[in-house]
């Protein structure tokens, strides 16, 4: 079987892999990081949203082979030290979720989206910006507001940069 | 997904003699399109050659009067390159509206065009500005390239190179999307080039893109929302789904044609 080597969350991982393996399923079941979920398969739900050399990509519609070398980020790599990343801490402030199914591909697209959009961004743009993930429980009103919220302190917070 | 070997060439070349070798190959560009149709074992290739590493298939230049795109240029370096939104800010508005955020960081124009699915976006911005489909064989005008639903006139292992889009005068895109997919129900590029205008349509024909040729007519000679007044689109030949009718296509171009055109005017 081929091999890939990729650097995940700061550790560099390799696997003998089978060609057609997605990147979540590397993820998730050569290397146990379960954060990252597969809501619908079909790239349209953001469940399973990582960041691939810095921006967000849908690991359920990327072959792990092509990225060979890349610095990949999941879920479990945004706290630092026992700390939530200051998204994190904004979802938990302001109740931004309810099942948590969506939450880590919305938590991986708020923070690509700060990195692009930078942290004061308005209701329009984070709601326009969240095309790509779906949240079946929260009519998204708190998501919104705790996106605002951890981008605002994403701009204090030294560790944010540190994270990618 | 079937099983298939992978292979990763580094350049265009390499990838083009790789596909005349290995038997039942496919080009694998951004895989926003392939991948899930691999997934659903609608398609089930032997091979695929991953583009994702052919440096010399990517980037944005100006050359002359025409911006060069290289097929492997994602949604998002075209939505954000500083000469596209300088000479034709009406791609980069397109580019922008593809999909959602992830989707653009991987998407690529060349897997769009080659794909020639009936709602995607660039198809008509390749129609409307006269584009030249660049293959590793041949230079290809985009009125010809476009040959019906997910058909072009791509040949077995012929690889999309870069494409060519002449700058025009005045040009602008509007989508009436579809809210869960962000797919074009209707979507219309309209330009303007010298005197001719032209006008393209996606997501609404039968047979995939199209040019209205009694709207560009009428834009030709009065390039402003009011020279279309008093048309209409017939509704013969335009898609009927769980989205929309026909009739209500035919409707959606005439309203998106005016948008497209005021929209083009205001810049």
């Amino acid at each position: 079987m081929p091999k890939v080597s990729m650097v995940v969350n700061g550790n560099k991982v390799s696997g003998d892999i089978d060609s057609r393996t997605l990147l979540v399923q590397f993820l998730r079941e050569e290397l146990r990081l379960t954060g990252t979920h597969v809501g619908c398969d079909t790239s349209q739900c953001g469940c399973c949203v990582v960041h691939v050399n810095g921006s967000s990509l849908k690991s359920c519609t990327v072959l792990a082979m092509s990225l060979e070398g890349a610095n990949v980020v999941t879920i479990e790599g945004l706290a630092q030290d026992g700390k939530l990343h200051p998204m994190q801490e904004a979802f938990r402030e302001n109740h931004g979720l309810q099942c948590g199914f969506c939450t880590p591909g919305m938590i991986m697209a708020a923070v690509d989206m700060v990195n692009r959009k930078g942290s004061n961004m308005d209701e329009a743009t984070i709601r326009h910006e969240l095309e790509g993930n779906i949240c079946r429980c929260t009519g998204y009103h708190n998501i919104v507001k705790a996106i605002a919220d951890g981008a605002r302190n994403m701009a204090v917070a030294p560790q944010a940069a540190a994270a990618e | 997904m079937y099983a298939f070997t992978y292979h990763r060439p580094e350049t265009a070349r390499k990838a083009t003699n790789l596909v005349a070798k290995v038997e039942d190959a496919k080009f694998l560009a951004g895989g926003m399109t392939l991948l899930p149709t691999m997934k659903q074992r609608l398609a089930a290739p032997t091979a695929l050659i991953d583009l994702s590493t052919a440096e010399d298939l990517r980037g944005v230049e100006l050359k002359g009067r025409n911006i060069v795109i290289g097929a492997m240029t994602r949604h998002f370096d075209v939505a954000n390159s500083q000469i596209v939104k300088e000479k034709i800010p009406a791609l980069a508005d397109l580019a922008g509206m593809i999909g959602d955020p992830a989707v653009r960081h991987r998407g690529t124009i060349g897997g769009s065009v080659a794909n020639n699915d009936p709602a995607a976006d660039y198809p008509s911005a390749c129609m409307a500005l006269n584009a030249t489909i660049i293959t590793n064989k041949r230079k290809i005008p985009a009125d010809e390239f476009f040959v019906g639903l997910f058909e072009t006139a791509l040949e077995e292992g012929e690889l999309i190179v870069k494409i060519s889009f002449p700058i025009p005068s005045k040009a602008a895109y509007e989508k009436f999307r579809n809210p869960a997919s962000r797919y074009a129900i209707v979507g219309v590029f309209v330009a303007k080039k010298g005197s001719v205008a032209r006008v393209a349509v996606t997501g609404a024909g039968s047979g995939g893109v199209f040019r209205p040729n009694r709207l560009e007519a009428a834009l030709t000679a009065k390039f402003h929302p009011k020279g279309l007044d008093g048309l209409s689109f017939p509704a013969e030949g335009l898609n009927t789904d769980i989205h929309a009718d026909a009739e209500y296509r035919a409707h959606l171009i005439m309203v998106m044609t005016r948008r497209a055109v005021a929209k083009a005017l205001a810049k």
